[in-house]
């Protein structure tokens, strides 16, 4: 961690103010072995300050993971401890290995070396408690489900195979719905939604399932600002309801706004810490390499010409019939073409 | 007209061949539903290609033709993904091998056969009018058990099949939901195989889905839509085959194909006659914009 820059001025631990915990959580912050001098306050886990310590508070801890497809590395030397209640913003450019992030926290992929997490389990085994939802591009809108079946479908892992769903499940589906101002919507086919309804559907399935854990792939991307401030609300209180919210996005005036951390990353960690010390410009800059601009003291433009979304997140930007396809998102792909 | 209708009943082997054509009708639908939404066609096909040396090597030995064959599609079925993984190949590719390479297993077989064998040429094309008791008994078990196994991971199916990812990442296995379902794939195409024969099965799994695909937009209405295309088909399919003298299982997927393409004239989203939409999707559509 010898070029992060948080931990090289000093910052390693950040304190902010309201760091409880939800009630409903079973978490104990003496459960660990050795003594904190105020644990309430703690927000900031850095990993190589006490990685015993940043273990026993984090809802998901990577360490020295590295990770990839076939035979192309796509994350490696990555050590990150997402403490219980964060709202957490995955930054990075095209391909710096975000959605790996989000699989590798989700178990979709196994890390090649070091270990991952999640609610103090490898990651993958607390899965019920975790909600995953992929990116838009990756879902096949012209399937014949309605907006209701697909946020049921959030309900299905903890019904098992020989229960139906029952009228606890349809009251659950009916209030995530209601969370995301969809309730007006369930009969309709998901393809006749415009790109901002589709997240909400799909945020709206994974407040259904109820999870500790949210991992979203791009959830604001593609999305009109109304849409962008109501699901960023729900978020974060989610966040202060003790859940952990951790999010890829392009949208870096969103991150900055909106988020509480930012974790910059291009293969490797740039940075990690509170959003107003992650997103400067010199972080930025060896985020993005050279497809970032700095003008004058604190402004960024991002411009990434290999990216297919606007960085402002402000314009809608569809991918109809999933024609779009980079590196990540082709490994990922359901279908055999 | 009503003797038309009721004079093959009279028959026992047309009753027999009536309740196989429903039974196949029905189970192929159900599962076809899920084939035509995974865009599995082509895994449809190899597996039954893939029962034809199964086939052959039970008859070499007298031994149950089904279980020949389910032992052979089931095999090959859950090697696609297994010669898929470990080869680091393309499916399709690993597809295109294994169908290739089992049907030339069954020729290779067949033709050490001496003599022209009926019963094994059949197979390849199906004849449903020698369906025997003991053959339906086989078949309603085996129905019984796919429609069972749908029956109980409907809803995990229909999620793996939606969001993959998602499904995974919320706990649900969806790689043994995959083996299990290539599974019933391959048991589909076993009870079908006397009905339609070898070349002509996929046709029974794809196209009344595919037809119910064009014309309704929820899943639990594409799954009935789907069987009572794949029932009436059969039904219609098997009358004008007897009245005509053609082959039965041939007729039954003609039927079906003009099901389809009728579907795709009239249906409320493809159709060339006008530009009629459900209430629902113009509604949608009307606050999209």
């Amino acid at each position: 961690m010898a070029d992060d820059p948080i931990a090289g001025n000093g910052g390693r631990v950040v304190t902010t103010a309201g760091a409880t915990r939800a009630p409903d959580r079973a978490f104990d912050p003496h459960a660990h072995p050795h003594a904190h001098p105020d644990e309430r306050r703690l927000r900031t886990v850095e990993p190589g300050l006490d990685s015993g310590h940043a273990r026993a508070h984090a809802d998901v801890w990577l360490s020295d993971v590295s990770a990839g497809y076939g035979d192309r590395i796509a994350l490696e030397d990555v050590n990150v401890a997402v403490e219980a209640g964060s709202l957490l913003a995955v930054v990075g450019p095209n391909g710096a290995g975000k959605s790996t992030l989000l699989k590798l926290m989700a178990g979709l992929i196994r890390p090649w070396t070091g270990r991952v997490e999640v609610l103090g389990h490898p990651a993958g085994q607390q899965a019920r408690r975790v909600a995953y939802v992929p990116q838009a591009e990756l879902v096949d809108w012209a399937f014949p489900v309605t907006v209701g079946d697909v946020v049921m479908m959030g309900r299905y892992p903890a019904l098992g195979p020989f229960r139906r769903p029952s009228a606890v499940d349809r009251r659950a589906v009916a209030a995530a719905l209601d969370q995301v101002s969809m309730a007006s919507h369930v009969e309709t086919q998901i393809g006749s939604l415009s790109g901002g309804q589709r997240r909400r559907v799909f945020l709206a399935r994974a407040l259904a399932a109820e999870p500790d854990v949210f991992l979203l792939d791009e959830p604001v991307t593609g999305v009109d600002a109304t849409t962008q401030e109501d699901l960023m609300d729900l978020l974060e209180a989610e966040a202060r309801r003790g859940k952990t919210v951790i999010a890829t996005t392009h949208d870096l005036a969103c991150a900055a706004q909106r988020f509480q951390r930012v974790l910059a990353i291009n293969h490797r960690i740039v940075a990690h810490g509170p959003a107003s010390l992650v997103l400067d410009p010199g972080v930025l800059s060896r985020t993005y390499g050279g497809h970032l601009l700095v003008l004058g003291g604190d402004a960024v433009v991002l411009d990434d010409a290999h990216h297919h979304d606007e960085p402002s997140g402000r314009e809608r930007h569809f991918h109809e019939g999933g024609g779009h396809s980079d590196g990540q998102s082709s490994t990922a792909s359901r279908r055999t073409p | 007209m009503i003797d038309l209708l009721m004079t093959p009943l009279e028959h026992a082997f047309f009753l027999r061949a009536l309740a196989a054509a429903i039974i196949v009708g029905t189970v192929c639908a159900v599962v076809g539903t899920y084939v035509v939404l995974k865009g599995l066609a082509f895994i449809g096909d190899a597996i039954s290609h893939a029962a034809f040396p199964g086939v052959v090597v039970a008859f070499l030995v007298h031994g149950p033709y089904l279980l020949g064959a389910g032992v052979a599609a089931v095999a090959t079925a859950l090697s696609i993904g297994v010669v898929s993984r470990r080869a680091r190949i393309r499916t399709d590719t690993a597809i295109g091998v294994l169908f290739a390479g089992t049907f030339a297993l069954g020729i290779f077989l067949f033709s050490t056969i001496n003599g022209y064998v009926a019963d094994l040429f059949s197979f390849l094309f199906g004849y449903l009018l020698s369906t025997s008791v003991d053959d339906l008994i086989s078949l309603t078990i085996l129905a019984g058990l796919v429609l069972g196994a749908v029956a109980v991971l409907w809803k995990e199916l229909l999620y793996a099949t939606f969001d993959p990812l998602g499904a995974s990442a919320s706990g649900l296995r969806v790689d043994w939901l995959e083996s299990i379902f290539l599974a019933l794939v391959a048991l589909t195409i076993v009870i079908s195989l006397q009905a339609v024969g070898i070349i002509l099965v996929v046709a029974m799994l794809v196209t009344p889905a595919a037809t119910a695909q064009l014309l309704v937009v929820r899943f639990g209405r594409m799954m009935a839509l789907a069987i009572a295309v794949g029932i009436a088909s059969s039904v219609v399919g098997l009358y004008l085959s007897y009245w005509v003298d053609a082959a039965s299982g041939a007729t039954i997927v003609l039927v079906e194909t003009g099901a389809f393409l009728g579907a795709l004239a009239l249906g409320p989203r493809t159709g060339l006659l006008g530009r009629r939409r459900p209430a629902a999707v113009a509604e949608a559509q009307a606050q999209q914009a």
